[in-house]
């Protein structure tokens, strides 16, 4: 409960404060959202699982963040920034795919 | 969409492994505590940044989401368009400055084209003329008053600088011929009796000078026996006209023109 309250907040702080993405930030800042959001998704399906643990859910949402980010930035370094933006977001996309699909089952039994 | 929620290299389940789950387990209320804020302060985060990132996108019209190699093609693109649009910009500004100065151009050949046409038509006598000058009317009782005399005056008056005269109702041109008998004198076919009335526009006072000179026209007239009277006027209408004919073989010489 708290956990989407406090989306909500963010939401609503992001929509009221209106700020605008610092230059350094703009490469990272989409695939860190999809690595969050990839986090978010496994954390939710652990939490349906049973097997929901703060710690784990911390450090993975951090360091998915992290790694996310230091993609980017290497891919960046490399001259392959797009490319690997890219595969980050696919490996992502299909990991949430995933966790979606298991949580779809443990709320609608199919 | 096939799963395996034990894959152990993916974070998100990693929550799922039982041995994490234990770990955590023992853990107390104020941790725990701890923890479910740690999480919503991710999940604000997480919302926040959302928000953010598609609030960027859609301002910058995908700009600020652009890769720097895309951001290069596309400055170089518009620095392309804005040559040429500048290039554009020169051409026509150029070209208006051709036509504006055209326009000027020929507005003021025009107006000199008018004004040299009325100074000539005044000279040529086709149109009516207005100006300070004098009336000379000259009586001639005895009928002895030649065309000499008359010719005489004409060209007094013109040498003073007459810029318009008639005789009578006869405008005076170029081709101007006194001819007749003394009595009786013909002006360009036209006959006339005396008294004769000149008028001519100049300086009054000039053209008054030359007549009176001695020797001159009043002189003349006065020895024939007749008599002279000037009159300056501030407003002489000269209204004769002369017809004007078309050179029949003269044509403006190619290199005189301009």
């Amino acid at each position: 409960m708290i956990p989407a309250f406090a989306l909500l907040i963010g939401v609503i702080l992001g929509l009221v404060l209106d700020p605008t993405v610092p230059l350094w930030l703009q490469p990272y800042l989409p695939i860190a959202v999809v690595a969050a959001l990839d986090a978010v998704f496994g954390g939710v399906r652990a939490w349906l699982d049973g097997l929901f643990d703060a710690k784990v859910f911390v450090v993975s949402f951090v360091s998915n963040v992290l790694v996310a980010a230091l993609i980017v930035f290497l891919g960046d370094k490399l001259g392959v920034g797009g490319q690997l933006s890219t595969a980050v977001v696919v490996v992502l996309g299909i990991r949430i795919f995933g966790n979606a699909a298991a949580i779809r089952r443990h709320v609608f039994r199919a | 969409m096939p799963e395996q929620p034990g894959q152990p290299e993916e974070p998100g389940e990693r929550a799922a492994r039982p041995a994490d789950s234990e770990a955590a387990a023992p853990q107390q209320p104020t941790s725990n505590r701890r923890a479910g804020m740690l999480i919503g302060l991710l999940c604000l985060l997480l919302g926040f940044a959302l928000v953010v990132q598609v609030r960027s996108t859609t301002d910058a019209s995908g700009l600020g989401a652009a890769r720097q190699e895309d951001l290069v093609s596309i400055l170089d693109d518009l620095s392309a368009r804005e040559d040429r649009l500048r290039q554009d910009i020169a051409t026509q500004e150029e070209l208006r400055d051709r036509l504006v100065s055209g326009d000027d151009q020929s507005d003021t050949a025009l107006a000199e084209a008018l004004l040299r046409e009325q100074q000539l038509a005044i000279l040529a006598g086709t149109v009516a003329a207005e100006g300070p000058g004098i009336e000379l009317t000259v009586s001639d009782p005895g009928a002895e008053v030649g065309p000499e005399v008359l010719l005489n005056a004409i060209q007094e008056l013109r040498a003073a600088g007459a810029e318009a005269m008639q005789v009578g109702d006869v405008r005076i041109g170029v081709s101007s011929a006194v001819t007749g008998r003394a009595g009786l004198l013909v002006i360009d076919g036209i006959e006339l009796t005396a008294p004769y009335t000149i008028r001519a526009i100049g300086d009054p006072q000039t053209l008054e000078i030359a007549l009176n000179i001695p020797g001159g026209v009043v002189n003349t007239v006065s020895r024939a026996g007749g008599e002279a009277t000037i009159e300056q006027q501030d407003a002489v209408v000269v209204s004769a006209l002369r017809p004007v004919d078309d050179p029949e073989y003269a044509r403006p010489a190619e290199d005189e023109e301009d």
